[in-house]
């Protein structure tokens, strides 16, 4: 059965939704447009669903996976390389495709009601339909170039997306930042993809490991194209240092936000990470900076979300965070972990966006904290889907994060001694993520109104059925449990037995894990709820540290100073000078110039004397008759032999 | 009637003969200052082309050539016409028929 799986609908469905409303939305019936739009991903999320009870259904279909697709025209074909337009379907492009196209159907349907009252109402669904096609090519990709089209493509969607409000100077600047910042990253991804030609001759990812299980791929170029690799990876997913572009990305619309920058695309780079993990099994200085990478950007983006006021930019540090979290998962090679926490993290960072896009939505588009206050009787549905992604992201048993934030940190403990401190960061992070995810909730909801707009009114219906739909994915996603998870992935990802495990040590962390967040949850409700003085005091107490958080380390004033500046500078310089002055100037002056000079000359001919003229004429056809009458064949043929008997003297 | 030019005279002869009344319509048309003398050297160079003609076509007992010569006539009558006509005009305006003087067309 498998072999009518059709995997090519997956992409181009979304694509046609995208070329219909992209082209025809505006004439076409409003009407019209949300039925091509949530068409477009249902079909898609339903061919995926009937490749995935395919493969659920019987064993024997499950262990023809990986299955491939590949159009008969080759794509590239040159020397060694070829390059075809392939399409992979196996245990992990299936996990990320559900995830994809069912997260990706449910944040369309939120979208109609909260784009409903929007002039670029058919635009915006092109573009979230443009994103779908890229998303689903760059997870089905069978190579890397193809992935790249993909990985591009996903790009240039959350270019238009982030910069969708273009009228606004802050929206289409942050577009510009999210495309620039991504665009130092594929460097990466293009080096690593030079680099695998030239090293492997293929850029198809089962013929790399194929090739990688032949003893001798060590270290050396293999750690060159890994760190390439999770240069590029880097930038798509928001790690240190590149991260910068996606707290800049909120100015996009929020279901934007919960779609493309929380749930699917930032994700693309622990995709990416994971499909090409046999690269960074051969090399443990790769995996190393990996999870120090990860570590690292989930607890520098934790820090800063404790002290953020706008609704939207917490929830963007928390993703760069958890983003953290699945490279340290990555780091240490456990991928299974990392793409379950993946998965989970897309059901309630879908959930906490659109929750967060349902408060603003309610309370005339304010998104400071400081502002609101007191919505939990005004909003009952988007309180207690919120509670639910608030207990599943700060790890609550048995929420859906709990199983995932388990299953990386106890892969991280187990890792020796620098384990343990990849393990401890973990769960700092985690503590400082209850808290700032408590201390977002209880200002809020909790408390008193601090909101000037009084009717505040729960969203439509439209919008309240994927909040309840991502919540309960959000309670029940987890219940899998990484064992039957990793081990239904394992054919794609390979499957690690880390020494030293064992039941007990794994309650212990578990319990560990609880108490901490339990822990962030006890000193939010004391500074949020019992003693709401408490926090301006403690930020007057310490003025520098505050400052240095509220202004997010000033990585972007330092990057401005650093790199943004000197590069404008210079590109300034080269423009005027170089490019205006230098070719543009210099190319006007040498075509006046030659012209001139040439006329200076040929005017000595028109002398406008009949008989110089005639002169000209006769000495023309004295050439021409000179030219008929030499026999320029024998004189040509003679010539060479002039020049060797010269030669030979 | 061939006969009587090969035997007589040379092919080459009547060659050497229309190739030197052309090269002293051009060394005329040169030199010469005045246009009625360049006017004229233009006749001899004419001429000077229908001897090769006349001269071929008996060679080659083909009579295309005494009929591209009857074309150079006529040609060169309605040219000689039109072109007295113009030095006439020049004349009556400038009063002067050396070339060296008539250069209005320099810049």
């Amino acid at each position: 059965m498998t072999s009518h799986l059709h995997l090519w609908l997956i992409p181009l469905l979304p694509f046609a939704g995208f070329l219909i409303n992209g082209i025809l939305g505006r004439r076409l019936p409003k009407s019209l447009v949300t039925t091509v739009a949530l068409a477009a991903p249902l079909a898609a999320f339903g061919v995926v669903l009937n490749a995935a009870l395919g493969v659920f259904g019987t064993v024997a279909a499950a262990t023809s996976l990986p299955y491939i697709e590949s159009c008969p025209l080759p794509w590239i074909n040159a020397g060694v390389l070829h390059v075809d337009f392939s399409f992979v379907l196996d245990q992990l492009s299936l996990v990320m495709l559900l995830v994809v196209t069912g997260v990706g159907f449910v944040i369309h349907v939120y979208s109609v009601g909260y784009m409903d009252d929007d002039a670029g109402y058919a635009r915006y669904f092109s573009f979230l339909n443009l994103f779908l096609f890229f998303m689903s090519v760059l997870v089905l990709a069978g190579n890397a170039l193809l992935m790249f089209v993909g990985w591009e493509g996903v790009g240039l969607a959350s270019y238009l997306l982030i910069g969708f409000y273009f009228q606004k100077k802050s929206a289409a600047d942050a577009g510009k930042k999210a495309f620039i910042v991504n665009r130092i990253g594929d460097v990466g991804f293009l080096f690593a993809m030079f680099l695998l030609v030239a090293n492997f001759g293929t850029l198809t990812f089962t013929e790399v490991a194929a090739k990688l299980a032949y003893p001798g791929w060590n270290g050396g170029v293999v750690t060159v194209i890994a760190l390439c690799l999770m240069l590029g990876a880097a930038g798509k997913s928001a790690q240190l240092p590149l991260y910068i572009w996606l707290p800049d990305a909120m100015e996009g619309p929020t279901p934007v936000s919960a779609l493309i920058h929380a749930a699917t695309m930032v994700t693309a780079g622990v995709y990416m990470v994971a499909r090409t993990h046999v690269l960074f099994d051969h090399s443990p200085f790769a995996l190393g900076v990996v999870a120090i990478v990860g570590a690292a950007t989930a607890l520098f983006a934790a820090t800063i979300a404790l002290v953020q006021n706008d609704i939207k930019r917490v929830l963007a540090y928390s993703t760069i965070s958890q983003l953290g979290y699945m490279f340290l998962a990555c780091g240490v090679a456990a991928y299974s972990a990392a793409i379950f926490h993946l998965v989970t993290h897309s059901f309630f960072k879908a959930l906490l966006f659109l929750a967060a896009g349902s408060v603003i939505h309610a309370i005339g588009g304010e998104q400071d904290l400081r502002k609101m206050g007191g919505l939990r009787k005004k909003l009952p549905v988007t309180f207690w889907t919120m509670t639910a992604a608030v207990f599943a992201i700060a790890g609550f048993f048995p929420f859906a994060g709990f199983f995932s934030k388990d299953a990386i940190l106890y892969a991280a403990f187990l890792q020796g001694t620098s384990g343990k401190v990849l393990w401890f960061v973990g769960l700092l992070t985690a503590l400082l993520t209850s808290f700032y995810m408590f201390r977002l909730w209880y200002m809020a909801f909790m408390g008193e109104s601090r909101s000037e707009n009084l009717h505040a009114h729960e969203s439509p219906w439209s919008m309240r059925g994927p909040l309840v739909i991502l919540a309960l994915l959000s309670v029940c996603g987890g219940w899998i449990g990484l064992e039957r998870f990793g081990s239904f992935l394992a054919p794609s990802v390979g499957a690690r037995a880390a020494a030293g495990g064992s039941a007990h040590l794994e309650v212990i962390l578990s319990i560990v894990a609880v108490a901490v967040a339990l822990e962030g949850w006890l000193i939010a409700d004391k500074l949020y709820r019992r003693k709401p003085a408490r926090p301006a005091q403690w930020a007057a107490a310490l003025p520098a540290g505050y400052k240095l958080l509220a202004n997010k380390y000033f990585v972007d004033e330092f990057y401005g100073a650093t790199v943004v500046k000197p590069l404008l500078a210079i590109s300034r310089f080269f423009l005027e000078w170089v490019v205006d002055v230098a070719i543009l100037g210099g190319a006007a002056w040498l075509l006046g110039g030659v012209a001139t000079f040439s006329g200076a000359i040929l005017q000595r001919w028109q002398s406008g004397n009949l008989r110089s003229y005639a002169a000209w004429l006769a000495a023309g056809a004295a050439a021409v008759l000179l030219f008929l009458l030499v026999p320029w064949a024998t004189v040509l043929a003679t010539l060479p032999a002039i020049h060797l008997g010269m030669a030979g003297h | 009637m061939n006969s009587l030019f090969s035997q007589e005279v040379p092919l080459s002869w009547y060659l050497l003969l229309s190739a030197a009344l052309f090269s002293l319509g051009v060394v005329g048309f040169l030199i010469k200052r005045n246009l009625i003398t360049v006017f004229m050297s233009i006749e001899l160079m004419l001429n000077g082309v229908n001897l090769s003609f006349v001269t071929f076509a008996c060679q080659w007992h083909a009579v295309k050539g005494q009929i591209f010569v009857f074309f150079v006539m006529v040609v060169a009558a309605a040219e000689a016409a039109v072109g007295l006509a113009i030095i006439i005009a020049v004349f009556r305006a400038r009063a002067t028929l050396a070339v060296d003087r008539i250069d209005l067309m320099k810049l």
